[in-house]
Order: structure tokens, then sequence, then C-alpha cells
């Protein structure tokens, strides 16, 4: 084997991996945010509600969950683009990562609705709350609880696979990555550092989640 | 005033309650006895339409429980309830289990509901567990501190389901201690019990339920020492 490693223009360009990396971090936490609110709702549907919504909420959830990933984004960038409908490489990875996270989180969400005794609900309500305030105040805390681990997996799940972005020409992590390595031809020099820059995002993102569930879950 | 009348319910094929009449006055205690299944706990229920029904009425203070345009849940705050399973909110504090309603249904400041949590909680003697959480909490004070935010709702009436029959017996007596001294200060008590002693010393009039209909109803004295009916009679040569 007679290949040399350059490493000097991959440490050059590390301010451009780094920032790449945030922009990872943001496209992946906001793909949450979403994620979380809508997989909180559609978990709600398909407990209680009956009829088309609920229909659509599934269907949803199938497709999530059942599908390559990397063709929900497709779907967002070219499927919505055969119609026209034109997306930046941003709001494609954000809603195709949204798309998927809420599918998943909305699976956690039902068995963490199912694991708070019925019980509560009628505590929550014989105390007068409405049923929106017996759900924000006595059973989402309980249920996010429940659901806090498999929160954070979903999150890890998120930043990796945003790299998919690459495939829409979307500059995160793997995007930067593969545009620097195309000038350089350092393939392997500029994916080995991404991958490292990966690594230390997903631990930090753990050790976070784990910091905060000290401070939430204090019973 | 609690009225029932011509009270029915059904679960499915089963005829929950079979016609129930029953008043509750004011500062009164009754308490509710009958074997399992006999639909006591689903009238409980129904008084603050925890369950639905399927005919009959019940008013409470003049204002119809079930009717399409009462706003149940400002009627609930008149109805407090403590259930059997004392359903404490575990990721809230004893105090804020208690502030939690005042706070946000009956818009209560924050330091305004804490003082009454916290008077709440000391009257009924958890006046040193404010910051506990209820996992750190025996069962009988934890049904203690469903019984302090119930009342945290100051409402007119209490209803209580069961509410030692989850608690191991060493913690039944504390459970009581508290209901007696509510009973003591006036509150209006609809208790569904199996504790006999209590329903004998503490109540006003006791009902016996079979079946879902009301067996007979009279004072302690007349159930206990005189019973009527051979139904009742029966049921508690069985319960002593």
């Amino acid at each position: 084997m007679d290949y040399n490693f350059h490493w000097r223009p991959v440490f050059r360009s590390l301010p451009d991996l780094l920032n790449a990396g945030l922009v990872t971090l943001e496209v992946a936490t906001l793909s949450m945010v979403f994620g979380v609110i809508i997989g909180i709702v559609f978990a709600i549907i398909r407990l209680k509600m009956r009829g088309p919504i609920r229909w659509f909420v599934i269907s949803w959830i199938e497709l999530a969950r059942n599908t390559p990933a990397l063709f929900q984004l497709f779907f967002f960038g070219f499927g919505l683009g055969a119609f026209g409908i034109h997306l930046t490489p941003f709001w494609i990875v954000l809603a195709g990562l949204t798309f998927n996270n809420a599918g998943y989180l909305a699976e956690n969400f039902r068995g963490g609705f199912q694991a708070i005794p019925e019980t509560q609900m009628r505590a929550a309500r014989s105390l007068g709350m409405n049923a929106s305030q017996a759900y924000v105040r006595v059973i989402i805390p309980q249920v996010l609880r429940t659901v806090y681990h498999p929160m954070t997996n979903q999150m890890v799940w998120a930043v990796l696979m945003s790299s998919l972005g690459m495939l829409v020409g979307f500059r995160e992590l793997s995007g930067e990555t593969q545009f620097l390595a195309s000038k350089t031809f350092r393939i392997f020099e500029y994916f080995a550092v991404a991958a490292v820059i990966y690594y230390v995002i997903v631990k930090i993102i753990i050790g976070g989640s784990r910091l905060l569930s000290f401070r939430l879950f204090r019973y | 005033m609690i009225e029932i009348r011509g009270l029915h319910k059904y679960f499915g094929e089963v005829h929950v309650l079979q016609g129930i009449d029953l008043d509750v006055n004011k500062g009164e205690v009754l308490s509710i006895i009958g074997a399992s299944g006999s639909g006591k706990s689903t009238l409980l229920y129904c008084i603050n339409a925890l369950e639905g029904i399927d005919e009959g009425r019940i008013t409470v203070d003049g204002v119809e429980v079930h009717a399409k345009s009462t706003d149940i849940n400002k009627l609930r705050q008149k109805l407090g309830m403590v259930f059997q399973q004392w359903n404490s909110f575990p990721h809230l504090t004893a105090l804020e289990n208690v502030a939690l309603s005042p706070r946000i249904v009956r818009k209560m400041s924050r330091s305004d509901a804490k003082k009454l949590a916290a008077r709440r909680l000391e009257h009924i003697g958890l006046g040193d567990k404010l910051n506990s959480y209820p996992n750190a909490l025996s069962g009988g004070q934890q049904q203690r501190l469903a019984i302090a935010r119930a009342l945290a709702m100051e409402p007119s009436y209490m209803l209580f389901d069961e509410t030692t029959s989850a608690l191991d017996p060493e913690l039944v007596g504390e459970v009581l201690d508290a209901m007696r001294l509510l009973a003591e200060e006036g509150m209006t008590m609809i208790c569904v019990t199996h504790e006999m002693g209590f329903a004998r010393d503490v109540s006003d009039r006791v009902a016996y339920i079979h079946d879902g209909a009301i067996e007979e109803i009279g004072t302690p004295e007349q159930i206990f020492s005189n019973p009527k009916s051979e139904r009742t009679s029966r049921f508690l040569a069985n319960v002593r």
C-alpha cells in the first residue's frame, strides 16, 4: 500500500467542517422539535380518534417507518419538484427528517400514552381541568419521561440521517465534506475527520441528554 | 344539594345502575355500601360526569350535571373526588400536586396557590412533606395528599371512592381519621366504602346498593342494627 496521507488541507478547512457540523446539528434539532410536536399530536389522534384524519396519520406513520429515509428525502426534493414545488436543500432535508422523525416518535409516544394509567386523566379531570390542561400538565410530562431515552435515540438518528442531505445538495457536514474532498481529492482524510466530528456531536447529545434527565426527572 | 332521579346506566349489555333515586343534603355524610360490582363506584362517577348516564337526571345545587349546556369543568370544582388508587401526579411534589389546579383552573397566582397548598397539606398532617415527590410517600400519605388536593379547589361536596381499599391495613387509620376530621368540619360527603366501622360511626345515613339499585337506606342505627331487607342483613352478616 503506497497511499500517502495528507492531513494538512483537511486541517486547514477544519473551520468549514465545524461550521457544517453546526448546520447538521441545527437541522437535526429543528426536525426533532417539529417531529416531537407532530408525534404527540399523531399519537393522540391514533389513540382517540376515528375517521379520515386517523387514516391519514396511520398512512404517514407507515410510510415513515417502512420506506428508506433517502426516498422520503427525495420525495420532498425531486418528488415535489416534479409538481413544480421547489424547496431549497435546507427545507428538503428539514421536511424529510421531520417526516421520518414524526413517524417514529408518534409510535414511541403512543406507547408512552398507553403506559400512563387512565386514572391519571380521571384525577386531573375531577379537579376541574379541561382535557387540554390535563394533557399538558399531567399526562404529557409523564409521557415525555417514559419516552425520554427513545427520544434521545431518535435525535442521534436524526443527526446521522441528515448526512443524506449530501444527495440533495445540502451543505451539512457530509455535503460540505464531499464538496471539500472533491476539490482536493483527499477523500479518505476528509471523511475520516468528518466521522470524528459526527462521533463527537453524538457523544455531546447523549451526555447532554443524560445531564438534562438528572435535572428534569427528580422523581 | 345533590338530587338523583331515575338514573340508569349500561356498560354495553350490562345494566349497572337500575333506577337510582337519591338526595344528598348539605352537611350530610352518606356512606354507600354493597358488594363489589354492585354499581356503587359507577354511581359516584356519574355524579361528577366522569361517566355518562343513559337515563334519568342528576342535579348539583340545581345544575343538571349531564346537560349539554352545563360547564362541567366548572361544576367539577364543587365536587372533590378521592380515588381508590390515590392517583397522585408522580412528576410533581406534594405541594405542586395540590397547587396545580388552584393555579390553572381557579387562576390563582403562583404564590397564592402555593400558600393555599401548604395550608391544606399542613392541615392534613403533611406539613413536613411539602417538597417530597409522591414516590417518597407511603400509600396513606399519598391518599391524604389526594384529599388535600381535592380540598384545595374548595368543593362543596366530597366524593370518596373506596379510599382505603388499596391501602395496607396499618395505613387505613390515618386516612379514615382525615375523613372523620372533614366530616366534623361539616363537609358534605358521599363515601363508597367497605369500612363498616367508619360507615357506622361517621355517617348520617347509609345506603346499601344491590345489583345497581338502592336496596335500603337509613340511619346507621337502622341499617346495621335493624335492617328491614333480607338482602341487607345477609350482606352485613357476610362482611362482619
